[in-house]
């Protein structure tokens, strides 16, 4: 019985979001990529008084910065201090 | 006649659609191959391209695509009595629309994905795609302002349902909340939900709402109608997962309990078919049904706007190709299901014929209210709910379709006219608040243009069902040049084309011939607009399928 409602209850929830996880999964990788022109503005040139805070968090998103080089129609890494391919 | 035998002999029909027809076209026509890659596998991204199981893709599809539009079209449409009506969505339901939904998936699903639109223009040339573009917005105009009418008559006949209609989206909003921020899952939600939108049905039932005959010197009617355009133009312009998402999901609940109830109920109750077979005593105006009735029930029968679902978000999802019968050709048995519920609640739910008739008095008449009315009657005999809850159940769930199709509708638009005006660079309409206001102005001017009052919205139905037939000729158009090159049968989709293009063309011509003699400007202009891209689709469709040939016969294998 309890493995019936489980079903039940995951089969609802993927009815809930099916129809809208491309809406959702586009606006978050909208802010993704705000987030990463803030973080990445310093090096490309946009003055950021923020850049002591931001430069922490470079490393961390090192991993999807090549995804979002390709995104934005630049074949390769536009900076010279991030080789990512 | 008893209402079994109608529900016996429909059912019986679409489901061997369903059992047999679709099988033939899947494996012989379509050839649907469990081993291809689709795109949902090919390009899989997480956004876009999501392998989805069936039935949750069932479900999505057929609630996509059913909404108020397969109840208005029939319960207009039996005004010639419930024989055409029933012929056609059965058999449209077998033979057009499972064809043509089925087809739609797997043109896109063989063509990474791309919607019918991108198709067109790969197959037709760009500019069957800014038709394409303007058709749709056509559409999507249309059915705004016919829907603000529907839902302004339905709050007016039943007051009882104007609390439940708004507390419907203080629900919605709640569900969207608690799912946002607490990671529960969904079935307490949903029964929750489900049980406070009954309770407000309840307390409408209790406490009904009337606006004041005149409001500011603008009657009940208009009123209605620009609260409604204002509700959608907020909620086309709030993020998704706050009302539309919650919304769309109870919705679909909804749908599921109020087909469940119907046909119970009907099999209960056994109620005798009221109305004639076919209806020798029209009333003075109506139009001739034909070709009028294949463009009044078109949702329900055959309709462009499940190819624009199918290849655009469907198609992206299927897991298997195979699965492209289940939600094609299922997505239209189950919208031929509620159409047929909608034509048993307008012709059985009637003491007698003569009810009927009064009911039926003018081409347009009865819609909406007639089915609630007689499914009220049918509910109440069968369930034993009382009258007056039974039609406050069915008129929240008209409501709730339409309203959620306004809102959807609204959004579309906008994006149809921010992309139109960034081709043509006109920056202050890449606005959402510009963009948004645009098209509520647009959705004015036709539903009060078509008519002083607002009351003339309904006019609009059977354009809006030539607009969108016109659409599914289009798709069948695609298959057909698809299946053409590929040497396989054309006839399976040739004959439904060619017969929906007829008839919406006939239709088209004298619904022009109308609205010149009544003096409607705007909707001569639109009818106008919609002749131009019929024949436009009719040359482009001979020119295409003479350069491809007409191959009717399987090469031999």
């Amino acid at each position: 019985m309890t493995g019936w409602l489980a079903r039940l209850s995951a089969f609802l929830k993927a009815a809930y979001e099916a129809p809208y996880r491309r809406t959702m999964a586009r606006e978050a990788r909208a802010r993704d990529d705000a987030f990463m022109m803030l973080v990445f503005g310093e090096a490309l040139g946009v003055p950021n008084p923020a850049a002591p805070y931001t430069l922490e968090l470079m490393p961390v998103l090192h991993e999807e910065f090549h995804d979002w080089h390709l995104r934005m129609g630049m074949d390769h890494s536009p900076l010279e201090h991030v080789k990512c391919c | 006649m008893n209402a079994i035998m109608l529900v016996v002999l429909g059912l019986a029909g679409i489901l061997s659609g369903w059992f047999v027809y679709s099988r033939f076209i899947a494996s012989r026509i379509y050839r649907l191959d469990p081993a291809f890659q689709t795109p949902a596998h090919e390009l899989k991204d997480g956004i876009d391209y999501v392998p989805t199981n069936k039935y949750v893709l069932w479900g999505h599809h057929f609630t996509s695509v059913a909404g108020a539009a397969p109840i208005v079209g029939p319960a207009i449409a039996v005004i010639w009595g419930w024989g055409p009506a029933f012929l056609w969505v059965t058999l449209g339901t077998i033979f057009f629309a499972g064809v043509h939904d089925m087809g739609a998936l797997w043109a896109s699903v063989r063509n990474k994905g791309r919607s019918v639109g991108a198709l067109s223009e790969t197959l037709l040339g760009a500019r069957a795609r800014s038709m394409f573009m303007l058709v749709m917005f056509l559409v999507l105009l249309m059915v705004n302002a016919a829907f603000a009418v529907v839902i302004s008559g339905l709050l007016i006949d039943f007051p009882s349902a104007v609390i439940p209609v708004w507390a419907a989206i203080l629900v919605a909003v709640g569900i969207g909340q608690i799912l946002y921020r607490t990671k529960i899952g969904l079935l307490m939600p949903t029964i929750i939900g489900v049980t406070l939108l009954y309770g407000a049905i309840f307390l409408g039932v209790a406490f009904p709402v009337s606006l004041p005959e005149t409001v500011f010197g603008l009657s009940d009617r208009v009123m209605w109608a620009l609260i409604l355009f204002a509700y959608a133009g907020v909620a086309s312009m709030l993020p998704v997962w706050v009302l539309l998402q919650p919304r769309d999901y109870i919705n679909g609940i909804q749908l599921f309990i109020a087909l469940g109830i119907i046909y119970l109920a009907t099999f209960i109750a056994a109620p005798d078919v009221a109305a004639p077979f076919l209806n020798d005593a029209v009333p003075e105006n109506t139009p001739s049904i034909v070709p009028l009735l294949f463009v009044t029930i078109a949702c329900g029968a055959i309709s462009g706007f499940h190819g624009l679902v199918a290849s655009g978000t469907s198609s992206k999802q299927l897991d298997k190709e195979t699965d492209a019968r289940l939600v094609g050709y299922g997505g239209a048995v189950g919208e031929g299901m509620l159409a047929l519920a909608a034509i048993v609640c307008t012709t059985a739910g009637f003491a007698s014929l003569a009810d009927w008739q009064a009911t039926y008095d003018a081409f347009g008449a009865g819609s909406v209210t007639a089915f609630v009315q007689g499914g009220a009657t049918i509910l109440s005999n069968g369930l034993a709910i009382p009258a007056g809850l039974a039609a406050t159940i069915l008129t929240v769930t008209a409501c709730l379709f339409a309203g959620t199709t306004m809102d959807t509708g609204l959004r579309l638009q906008r994006y149809v006219i921010q992309e139109a005006a960034g081709i043509a660079g006109i920056k202050a309409l890449n606005n959402p608040f510009a963009a948004t206001g645009l098209a509520l102005a647009f959705c004015l001017a036709v539903a009060f243009g078509a008519g002083e009052d607002g009351a003339g919205g309904m006019a609009i139905w059977p354009l809006f069902g030539t607009t969108n037939q016109l659409l599914a000729a289009l798709t069948l158009l695609i298959v057909t040049v698809i299946l053409a090159r590929l040497g396989r049968p054309t006839i399976y989709t040739l004959v439904p084309l060619a017969f929906v293009m007829v008839m919406t063309v006939i239709a088209l011509l004298a619904q022009i011939g109308g609205f010149f003699s009544a003096g409607n400007w705007v909707l001569l202009v639109m009818a106008l607009v919609i002749l131009g891209a019929a024949l436009m689709v009719a040359v482009t469709a001979l020119r295409v399928l003479g350069r491809s040939g007409f191959k009717l016969v399987s090469p031999a294998e």
